[in-house]
């Protein structure tokens, strides 16, 4: 193989990689529970997730409409939802109780009510 | 020593960094009535916050919503000797997903604070006035977002973190905000007004600007500055290094102190106190010692 194929390859293998990155992501790590989350003006669904102290999760967002963004301060976690777009937040809960998480990016009058909350267990 | 002079050393007395306050936290109606004349003793200036108008609100936290900023432009107009000029501090008028209904409530709400006596005006947006059309409709009716004003040796600049929906004051606002700094002296006088808190209050509630850090960072180095805002709907300061942070009064609906309940929502309307946790603030300037005296007025003379 000469050094052009090789390197056509590993591009390619990059441009798959890239493409199905979820899909990739499970293969990786198929221990990790996914939860998919959905906003639209003004709430998510579900608004409340339950989780366990110290089992990593990923949070999937989608938005229904415009552009949303999930933040919960006291987890240290964020994200932009942003219109097609599946927006990915690995989480390893390190504390347990329940903690409020919002929508931080102002969407319509009824953005100052959108929000849900994360209950940790043991 | 007079009620004034008397004033000026509790002030100092309650002195915060390089910067005084008073708070009249007891009652909401006498406030105004224990103060001698604004400026009556001092050479200095001084001029009034109003913040989080919130025209157009409509619900039981205030049933009279449409009669507190009427009231409160009457409570200044009042004021024995007039301010300088006047700050308003953003969320001038309450959201609404219809820009023509944005609007309408805009002009109404500039047709009543016509009627101040000062015409000395400087509006800034709040996220209910901006964060749907990025400043647009706001920027019709009152001009620029972001701008700077002198005013007796003190330089004021008033800080956008809202026309961004996601709380961001942004990085050319921030070049914006090096390049004034970089033409003062280090030792100038500056008070920042703006709408949300330049630091983490309370990001739970979405009380903090994303990149406030680095406009903090930015004003640092100079060691007189004080920030004015709005947003949180409760008196509040804070320090952040040696700047002091002040947070106002709505003029619609008070909210709770940060993380005292599991939700963000208004205090109740108490009948026994109409309009108690609602007022606007005197703001006395010491240019030479850049001390800031403030005190709380009601929003209804009692």
């Amino acid at each position: 193989m000469n050094a052009l194929v090789r390197q056509w390859k590993v591009a390619a293998a990059a441009a798959l990689l890239a493409a199905g990155a979820a899909a990739a992501y499970v293969s990786a790590a198929p221990a990790v529970q996914v939860i998919r989350v959905v906003a639209k003006r003004f709430d998510y669904t579900p608004g409340e997730i339950r989780l366990k102290k110290g089992v990593p999760v990923v949070l999937e967002f989608t938005t229904q409409d415009v552009v949303m963004g999930f933040s919960a301060p006291d987890l240290d976690a964020r994200s932009d939802i942003l219109p097609g777009q599946v927006a990915r937040v690995r989480l390893v809960p390190d504390k347990t109780g329940t903690f409020v998480f919002h929508c931080d990016i102002f969407c319509g009058s009824g953005h100052e009510d959108m929000s849900g909350t994360i209950v940790v267990s043991e | 020593m007079d009620i004034a002079e008397s004033r000026r050393n509790f002030l100092k007395l309650a002195g915060l960094g390089g910067v005084v306050f008073a708070s009249r936290l007891a009652g909401w109606a006498d406030a105004a009535d224990q103060v001698a004349h604004p400026g009556s003793a001092y050479d200095d200036f001084y001029f009034v916050q109003m913040s989080d108008v919130h025209w157009g609100f409509e619900g039981p936290p205030n049933p009279d919503a449409k009669g507190t900023l009427p009231k409160a432009v009457a409570a200044v107009n009042s004021l024995e000797r007039q301010p300088d000029f006047i700050v308003f501090t953003g969320d001038l008028t309450h959201t609404t997903d219809d820009p023509r209904e944005r609007r309408k409530r805009m002009a109404e709400f500039r047709d009543i604070v016509s009627e101040l006596r000062v015409q000395s005006v400087h509006f800034m947006p709040g996220e209910h006035d901006a964060s749907l059309d990025r400043g647009k409709a706001f920027q019709e009716f009152f001009g620029p977002t972001h701008y700077t004003f002198d005013h007796k040796g003190v330089h004021f600049i008033v800080l956008d973190n809202v026309s961004d929906p996601a709380a961001l004051i942004g990085d050319a606002q921030l070049e914006w905000l090096a390049a004034d700094l970089g033409q003062l002296p280090r030792d100038a006088k500056i008070v920042v007004l703006t709408h949300r808190p330049l630091f983490d209050l309370y990001p739970q509630w979405d009380w903090a600007t994303r990149d406030g850090a680095k406009a903090v960072d930015l004003l640092l180095p100079h060691p007189n500055v004080t920030v004015f805002y709005g947003h949180i709907h409760q008196e509040h300061h804070h320090m952040t290094g040696r700047i002091a942070h002040h947070a106002a009064k709505s003029l619609m609906f008070p909210l709770p102190a940060p993380g005292s309940q599991p939700k963000r929502t208004p205090l109740a309307w108490d009948p026994a106190q109409p309009y108690r946790g609602l007022g606007f603030r005197e703001v006395e300037a010491e240019v030479k010692s850049a001390e800031y005296a403030l005190t709380e007025f009601p929003v209804k003379r009692g």
